[in-house]
């Protein structure tokens, strides 16, 4: 199962192909002779190597449906079936965005009904599903900022506030928005830093953008404080939803002052990761701000349900409506919980972190020793063992893919562990149980960690000839060259 | 229905282990006045109960496994191997996330570097990203990736007015914020030679489509022109288009465009009402540090044995932050892997094959329409699977008619284009048989009187 699957390409003999096309019922047409192309160097493979190879390649992956996948900030809980099936409806998957809305009604009734669960479950007024993923929400809320301070004449403002702890989405997103950003620093209990954000406050100030719970885990104890401080300089508060599983139920971000939120629906509303996507990233705002929206977003007027762009919207984000495939998915989900499964989700997401907390601040210290919403951070070793150290260790007892390290960048040697609620005791204590005996092989057999993991596929790969001699793509030339 | 595995004597026992008397007392942070609000949604329900709710939303909709459809415009119906669905429903595949432990994802990361590798065939560029979330986004992307190589010194972006129009928005949207100016697109005389004669020193950009909106085909030296003329302005050409077209036209590398970008979705993901779909997107290796999204490149590991990791992240915002090229954080992993499992089950014929499928019904489809009284073929220029027509009516009255027949018209280009009530795009592909093609002028010929 380890050895190594070679590439499409290698496997490729002419003249085989992996499906067969019905034949030409038309009398052709003249093709464009000197527009056409030569030559196409695709592979050719039966239909079985198709099979067998990708096949070969899933085994090589480690996923939820193979084990627990603690990676923090990424609520990696388990991805129900039903969503995957429900999703495939051919009277869902087989419709065409521009079909006349009249004959796609289900379509926009299932869209309706999301944006009305997400706008009961986050307090907020208005809803757009166009966004694509986590960092696409975000910059389409931070247009909706800039468009609101300009829509008021108010084209002074040039800053949004990032927390030292924030996403690295958080800064690069404001950067393309045309904004700087200003760093505010964290206090000892992992809160903001009250007496920085006041200095920083100013008439200059568009807004600011905080994760709550935040990148440490923590629920922010000033939470109120910091927006009040920012709007009363006349900033509106962006909230980075990435950390909403922790509060499903528990409290309305609309409520607690935020103006702007992304949900994303792949980490709270378990559509699966897709080893890198597709998400969906959808954006609420406060009624001030409704107008702004990206649309089009959908309406009901009786029994009808229509496309309609806000009327100051900053625009589309994308082609067509939002990932409506990951936002059949997302219904799902809410339809299968209810208000109560959700508020059961956060419930039990922030009991398995703070059980993992107070088994784990043995072996290595938290970051800030108190009650943690649905994650926690530890600062892992730094002698001869390092967190790295650790998570490929880790990746050699089989039960578990390691946490997010090295983030938040304020933490040294940051373990971040993020459990959910879809992991049972049984799982919990065996993490606790494979992280102490990995500390203890670092003080007795440290070589045994730098050199791990041992059992994978493949071993520590070289990241560094990867960067300095980038090979990106399959050439035979080279293919030939290294054999 | 619940997912949540952990029974009520565990609860107890965990928080016990934890020292609190009960699940509130963890959430003692947030602020009193807004703990346990009201949650206003329907109850709970049983998968059985849930998938009845969703198939009932899913039979109001005249789907196109009940209707024939000659929509294009961007999103594209095509046969799709069952292959593709069987390998993209393995959990391993579908529930893993990106790639950032190698040595456990080298089932993504080889996938990726083999739909990197096809899309550079296609395109005949040098090097390819993971992918981005759509056509459009690459776009806009592809704009700020040409701003910056040219450091931000110019200001000036040009658009034909050929490219889709909510590509165009979408550029303009993404641009709002940068001292960017978006022009060329507001005529539609704009062709390529005038767009060319457009370009001076402060042009950072000419993106063009091939085949454009319409579904019209360029001629190859006047793609070489445009070329000519931007590069020497040092401005870079961005070249959109349909991938299927690409296994039949010359790739934009072969006439030296800069950029080439596009949407992935008719290379085996489903139509999905619009979305999730990929945004393909290719460019030359001296620019690769200036290109956003992730990258998988090919290395060793420490037995020396091929791996594949992701690389060149210095350009991404988790290292760069504001400075980085682009927020993006993930790709469209799943519909790239679609993408792969798709090219690789068709193949370098197969693909050749489909295109030329597409090409000859469209052209089949236009003549018989052309012939009906009242219609004409208003695309008189070479063109590839998409064409317009003009009808005797209203187009959008003409899709209404068309219902009744269990057929999808074209699009109506007042969608887009107030004054072309009477224009449809109309779009033929693979799946067309031809006794469907037949119908669908009968049916015209029917819904015109």
């Amino acid at each position: 199962m380890n050895a190594p699957e070679p590439l499409i390409f290698e496997l490729s003999s002419p003249g085989r192909q992996g499906c067969t096309l019905p034949s030409l019922d038309v009398p052709p047409a003249d093709l464009p002779a000197d527009m056409l192309r030569d030559d196409l160097a695709l592979p050719e493979v039966a239909e079985v190597d198709v099979v067998r190879h990708f096949v070969h390649l899933s085994q090589l992956n480690y996923a939820v449906d193979t084990g627990f996948y603690p990676l923090g900030s990424c609520t990696m809980k388990y991805n129900p079936k039903i969503n995957e099936d429900t999703a495939r409806l051919p009277g869902l998957a087989q419709t065409h965005p521009y079909q006349p809305v009249e004959t796609v009604q289900g379509c926009l009734e299932l869209m309706y009904r999301l944006q009305e669960a997400l706008k009961a479950i986050s307090g907020f007024a208005a809803i757009s599903l166009q966004p694509a993923a986590g960092a696409h929400g975000e910059f389409a809320g931070v247009l909706i900022i800039r468009a609101y301070h300009r829509a008021r004449g108010d084209d002074k403002r040039q800053i949004i506030l990032v927390p030292d702890s924030a996403h690295g989405t958080n800064p690069a997103s404001t950067a393309m928005c045309g904004y700087r950003i200003q760093e505010i620093k964290s206090d000892a209990r992992g809160n903001v830093d009250l007496n920085d954000l006041r200095t920083h406050c100013t008439d200059q100030v568009a807004g600011m953008m905080l994760t709550n719970p935040n990148t440490l885990g923590l629920f922010d104890e000033n939470l109120e404080t910091v927006c009040e401080l920012v709007h009363g300089c006349g900033g509106l508060m962006y909230g980075d939803g990435a950390n909403l599983n922790a509060i499903l139920g528990i409290a309305k971000p609309a409520d607690l002052g935020f103006d702007v939120m992304h949900f994303n629906l792949h980490k709270t509303f378990s559509t699966p990761h897709g080893g890198g996507g597709p998400g969906a990233g959808p954006v609420g705002v406060s009624a001030q701000l409704a107008d702004f929206l990206p649309g089009p977003i959908v309406e009901r007027h009786g029994e009808m349900f229509t496309w309609v762009n806000p009327p100051q919207s900053v625009g589309r984000v994308r082609a067509f409506y939002g990932n409506f495939g990951v936002l059949v998915r997302a219904y799902t989900y809410i339809a299968s919980l209810g208000a109560q499964g959700l508020r059961e989700v956060s419930e039990v997401a922030v009991l398995n972190a703070n059980y993992l907390r107070v088994k784990l601040r043995e072996i290595w210290p938290t970051a800030v020793d108190r009650i943690c919403m649905h994650e926690f951070v530890l600062q892992g070793p730094h002698n001869e063992v390092r967190t790295l150290d650790i998570a490929k260790r880790l990746i050699d007892y089989g039960h578990a893919h390691p946490p997010t390290i090295y983030f938040p960048l304020i933490v040294p040697e940051a373990l971040m562990i993020e459990p959910t609620e879809t992991e049972s005791k049984r799982t919990l204590d065996q993490f606790v149980t494979d992280m102490r005996q990995i500390a203890q092989e670092a003080r007795t057999d440290p070589a045994l960690l730098h050199e791990a993991p041992h059992h994978t596929p493949v071993r520590r790969l070289d990241e560094v000839q990867a960067a300095r001699k980038p090979i990106l793509r399959y050439q035979l030339a080279t293919a030939q060259a290294d054999a | 229905m619940s997912y949540v595995p952990v029974t009520p004597d565990e609860r107890a026992e965990m928080l016990a282990a934890i020292g609190v008397s009960s699940i509130d007392d963890l959430f003692v942070d947030v602020p009193p006045a807004h703990r346990y609000p009201q949650i206003d949604l329907p109850a709970p329900q049983s998968e059985l109960e849930v998938l009845r709710e969703l198939r009932a939303l899913a039979e109001k909709n005249a789907d196109l496994d009940h209707m024939l459809s000659f929509l294009g415009a961007g999103a594209y119906q095509h046969y799709i191997p069952s292959v593709v669905n069987h390998m993209l429903s393995r959990g391993e595949f579908y529930t893993a996330y990106t790639p950032y432990q190698p040595e456990i994802s080298q089932g993504t990361l080889q996938a990726i570097f083999e739909y990197q590798s096809m899309i550079c065939e296609l395109t005949g560029m040098e090097v390819a990203n993971a992918s981005h979330y759509d056509g459009s986004t690459a776009l806009a992307e592809g704009v700020l990736m040409a701003y910056n190589v040219l450091r931000g010194k110019r200001r000036r972006a040009i658009l034909s007015p050929d490219i889709h129009p909510e590509y165009r928005q979408v550029a303009r949207t993404y641009t709002q914020g940068m001292p960017i100016e978006i022009v060329g697109d507001d005529r539609l005389e704009n062709d390529l030679r005038a767009l060319a004669a457009m370009i001076d020193e402060n042009t950072f950009c000419v993106a063009v489509q091939n085949p454009d909106f319409w579904g019209r085909l360029t001629p190859i030296d006047v793609l070489r022109d445009l070329v000519q003329a931007a590069h020497a302005h040092n401005a870079l050409v961005i070249v959109v288009g349909n991938p299927i077209a690409l296994a039949l036209i010359r790739p934009p590398g072969e006439y030296g465009a800069d950029i080439a970008l596009g949407e992935a979705q008719p290379l085996g993901n489903a139509l999905n009402f619009g979305g999730p779909y990929l945004g393909y997107f290719a460019c030359r290796q001296k620019d690769v540090h200036k290109m956003a999204g992730r990258l998988v490149g090919q290395t060793v590991d420490a037995d020396g044995k091929r791996g594949f990791v992701l690389t060149l992240s210095a350009r991404e915002q988790h290292i760069k932050r504001e400075r980085a090229t682009s927020n993006i954080c993930t790709n469209q992993a799943l519909c790239a892997l679609a993408t792969a499992i798709y090219l690789s089950s068709l193949g370098k014929n197969g693909l050749r094959q489909v295109a030329e499928l597409c090409y000859h019904k469209a052209h089949y489809l236009a003549a018989a329409i052309d012939r009906l009284e009242g219609y004409h073929l208003v695309t008189q220029e070479p063109f590839f699977n998409e064409f317009v027509i003009a009808c005797p009516k209203p187009a959008a009255e003409i899709n209404r008619a068309l219902l009744q027949h269990q057929i999808i018209g074209g699009l109506a280009l007042d969608r887009f284009y107030p004054d072309m009530g009477d224009r449809m795009l109309v779009c033929a592909t693979e799946i067309h048989s031809r006794p469907m093609l037949d119908a669908f002028v009968q049916a015209l010929k029917e819904v015109a009187r």
